[in-house]
């Protein structure tokens, strides 16, 4: 729970309370029935008057582009020109590019090896910072200072890191007795070099909330299974893991998300080839692809086409997760 | 869970005397752990520091350095004056504090009316607004463009703050505070003493939802800061960039610029959310932990 953002506990009013009750009171002696009628007017379209800004700003924002898109995806578009319908031809084009088929691999070959270990690593290091620990709010903040970073700064350091030539990272592997690393060039590579931006600016701030869903298991399971003579590891894996099964899964879906969306890191870190990610599309996502489709080759209903097909991998994800989570529900029951 | 508790310990497994989990003092091997990964993170930091006080032709030989060095301040009054990181700077701090302050106004009222206001159709509407949150922004990015383009907003501020106005994340955000931290008597007390809605906004929501507040400005306020796909698409390097957008530029390699000014540029854009976190972490760090144990 909210444990560091709760009010006051006991619900007492706060220092700043309402008005002195001595004025209201004498207010509330008089009440007339017009005034009675626009306090019952207020009640009701209160709510509505709160909630309008984010439904107004959505819908604006948010709703209609997003079927504007749609639309667009059906039509041949350019800047500026009107829009001619093609049917699902954008959406047959894309099927029968290669260059769609390998932004795809791509989004998903360096969305898993940046989720993964990732994740995996918050859940290490959560579980080394629930200890009782000196100086624990020095590691909370220190591996939370990645977060703090831009996707753009943080590609520019990692860049020069990973530069082949006289970057540090190919420095020490030297002193290994490895041969330089094409870090940019060649395939893997670079996409392991895009994956350790990714991971390091987001393993911290994943960890932090694997911690707080750590530290809300009760401490009784960990005393029955220290009863049963289980080790800090099998307690690891039998009861920190599957009490907070619903956090992991929450994260799973919000880097998942993240990794669909993957942008800045691939084309900062591509430099001057970095919008067709890498000079064989090495590293080029599916949002690189789009933007490409849609800024550089000014063809805007393909750039649609990619963006609905990104929607339709997420509902895709969401789907999955919400069969997980009932799975898991069932068997908790049970 | 029963199940899986009565096996036997794993026979080779080390017994430890104190076995459970978070009660227990770390032992050395935990610090050692902790440390590295304290190193790991930190480390690209300290280096962009290095690599910006260097010159240009240092930072690109092998090895690399490792000792800041005595350009630092060139670098800055370079990066100030001739790559325009102190307009960037600006331009960044009023977009991220404009859509910071109303992001956090918007989503307290409609996260107060969410949690305690009775209206046909709550439960659904906040269904759509978690939904909402699902939706990437690749999907209205070509309408967005087109719209700032038709509207000559094109490389203008307002392209950025105005679909940033309020979010679902923080709506959500404020109506989990809200339902338990407000009382609902206070309001109908407030509402006895003849309030209207704002003075109830005012003197009862307002002052109960301070710290949920703050802690919520300090997450937009370091999103909006790094934001970078919409900001890319709506602003050019040469018009009225972000720090972000700024940085962009100058990594593309479209001028010819040395990697030492790239990098303080870099360090410019960082430096400013490092201090927010040195002083303000712990608040940061409850922030997030309480926004995603409770979706």
């Amino acid at each position: 729970m909210a444990t560091s953002v709760r009010a006051r506990p006991d619900g007492s009013p706060p220092p700043a309370a309402p008005p002195s009750s001595s004025g209201s009171r004498s207010r509330r002696s008089a009440p007339g029935r017009r005034r009675s009628t626009l306090y019952r007017w207020d009640i009701k379209a209160t709510p509505y008057l709160f909630i309008a800004p984010f439904f107004l700003t959505f819908a604006a924002f948010g709703l209609f582009p997003l079927i504007y898109t749609g639309w667009l995806s059906l039509n041949r578009v350019e800047l500026g020109g009107d829009p001619q319908w093609k049917g699902l031809e954008n959406y047959t084009d894309l099927a029968t590019s290669e260059f769609f088929w390998n932004a795809l691999a791509n989004t998903f070959t360096i969305g898993v090896i940046s989720t993964v270990p990732q994740l995996l690593m918050a859940l290490g290091l959560a579980h080394l910072l629930n200890y009782k620990l000196r100086g624990r709010g020095f590691f909370r903040i220190a591996v939370l200072a990645p977060y703090a970073t831009s996707i753009a700064a943080a590609t520019l350091v990692f860049a020069q890191l990973f530069n082949t030539d006289y970057g540090m990272i190919n420095t020490v592997l030297g002193w290994a007795g490895f041969d330089p690393v094409q870090w940019e060039s060649s395939k893997w590579p670079a996409q392991i070099a895009i994956s350790v931006i990714v991971t390091w600016r987001w393993t911290g701030y994943n960890a932090l909330i694997y911690l707080a869903a750590m530290q809300a298991v009760p401490q009784d399971l960990y005393e029955a299974a220290s009863l049963d003579g289980a080790s800090r590891w099998r307690q690891f894996i039998s009861v920190t893991i599957p009490s907070i099964r619903p956090t992991i899964l929450f994260t799973v879906v919000v880097s998942t998300i993240g990794a669909t969306q993957l942008f800045g890191e691939p084309m900062l870190y591509g430099g001057s080839v970095g919008i067709s990610g890498g000079s064989g599309n090495q590293f080029q996502t599916l949002s690189l692809l789009m933007y490409e489709k849609g800024w550089v080759n000014n063809a805007l209903g393909q750039a649609s086409a990619i963006a609905w097909i990104m929607l339709l991998l997420l509902l895709i994800v969401g789907g999955v997760q919400a069969l997980v989570s009932r799975h898991n529900r069932k068997k908790l029951g049970g | 869970m029963a199940r899986t508790l009565d096996r036997e310990a794993p026979r080779s497994g080390r017994r430890f005397r104190q076995t459970a989990g978070r009660q227990h003092h770390a032992g050395p091997l935990t610090y050692v752990l902790l440390a590295v990964a304290a190193v790991v993170s930190l480390f690209p930091l300290y280096w962009n520091l290095v690599a910006a006080s260097h010159s240009g032709e240092r930072v690109v030989q092998a090895p690399a350095p490792l000792l800041p060095g005595p350009r630092l301040l060139d670098n800055l009054s370079f990066a100030w004056n001739q790559v325009h990181m102190g307009e960037a700077l600006i331009n960044t701090t009023v977009v991220a504090g404009l859509v910071a302050a109303s992001t956090v106004v918007f989503s307290t009222l409609a996260g107060f009316a969410f949690a305690k206001l009775p209206f046909r159709g709550r439960g659904m509407l906040l269904s759509l607004v978690v939904a909402t949150m699902t939706i990437p922004p690749q999907l209205s990015v070509i309408p967005l463009y087109q719209i700032i383009t038709d509207l000559g907003w094109f490389d203008q501020l307002q392209s950025v703050v105005l679909p940033s106005l309020v979010a679902a994340f923080g709506v959500f955000f404020m109506r989990q505070f809200l339902v338990e931290a407000l009382p609902v008597e206070l309001v109908e007390a407030a509402r006895m003493d003849g309030a209207h809605s704002l003075r109830v906004i005012w003197h009862v929501v307002f002052p109960v939802a301070r710290p949920a507040m703050a802690v919520l400005g300090m997450l937009v306020f370091v999103q909006a800061w790094n934001d970078f796909f919409w900001p890319f698409i709506a602003l050019t390097q040469d018009g009225n960039p972000t720090l972000q957008v700024a940085l962009a530029g100058l990594g593309a390699g479209n001028h010819t610029v040395d990697h030492a000014v790239v990098l303080t540029g870099a360090l410019i854009s960082t430096v400013p959310l490092l201090l927010v976190f040195a002083f303000l972490g712990k608040h940061i760090v409850g922030g997030i932990t309480a926004g995603a144990v409770k979706s």
